[in-house]
């Protein structure tokens, strides 16, 4: 019953948004943590989308239903960045701190991008639960 | 005259098992709407209704003698989704376009709900014409 697929392909979209949320606060929360040397500092997160094929289907099915999943978080290799603070407790010998790559227009933008996705798959959950409903009525009024 | 229960239904039992699957199809389209590379798929509605009716497509040529050739797609061939052509690719690779997607979406619902409407009208009529009230 194809109705019931969409429960798990948009469920799939809910968990897989619901980590982008998760890696996108954890992005802004760590925007301005500061640290004395490059490797310690954070750096900015992504999650990388890819398409979960279902096992248990074929042929035309198999086309059909496809959820997505969270591949992996791959972490930004793009340069910190770095501000001469010698007075800070966690300067460097040379008086530098370094802070992260989180660039915070952005994250609040992806933040945005993914909240409305999630909220298109919640809708497309209703839509469905709403026509499964229906059809369970046929014929009793 | 004899009573026929399946063509009493009509073509919206059909109608609501593609229907059902487009559903899927469209969710899928929406789940990946953020994933790289995501081609967004869609089926061509009326081709597939007239393939699951009378077993095989409008378009492809009719068999007639057992001894046939069927030319074309058959079977799980000419039930494969199409690809939608994009308004707007994505950089990524990406060409779902989420307002078409949801367009679709509700669009396919509500015929769905029509032909859940249709046939319980149907029931409705054959209720009536059993009770005989």
């Amino acid at each position: 019953m194809s109705l019931f697929d969409v429960f798990q392909i948009s469920g799939s979209g809910l968990s897989s948004q619901s980590v982008r949320l998760n890696v996108t606060a954890s992005n802004l929360a760590n925007a301005e943590t500061v640290s004395s040397s490059t490797e310690e500092t954070y750096r900015a997160r992504q999650p990388v989308f890819a398409t979960l094929l279902s096992e248990f289907s074929n042929g035309a099915e198999k086309q059909a239903g496809v959820g997505v999943q969270v591949m992996g978080i791959v972490e930004d290799q793009s340069e910190l960045r770095t501000r001469y603070e010698p007075e800070h407790p966690l300067a460097n010998e040379d008086g530098y701190i370094f802070l992260p790559n989180v660039n915070t227009v952005e994250e609040m933008a992806n933040l945005m991008s993914a909240s409305r996705s999630y909220q298109n798959n919640v809708e497309a959950i209703n839509t469905s639960k709403q026509l499964l409903m229906a059809t369970l009525r046929l014929g009793q009024q | 005259m004899r009573f026929d229960l399946d063509k009493a239904m009509g073509i919206h039992e059909q109608a609501m098992y593609v229907r059902a699957k487009r559903t899927s199809i469209l969710a899928s389209n929406i789940a990946n709407a953020d994933t790289p590379n995501y081609k967004a798929r869609d089926m061509d509605f009326k081709r597939i209704l007239q393939q699951n009716m009378h077993g095989q497509p409008a378009d492809s040529m009719r068999t007639t003698h057992a001894k046939h050739i069927q030319v074309g797609p058959t079977g799980e061939l000419a039930n494969e989704l199409l690809y939608r052509s994009p308004l707007q690719p994505s950089i990524d690779g990406n060409t779902v376009d989420s307002q078409i997607e949801k367009a679709e979406f509700s669009e396919n619902a509500i015929q769905y709900q029509a032909s859940v409407h249709f046939l319980g009208g149907k029931i409705k009529s054959l209720l009536a014409a059993i009770k005989g009230e």
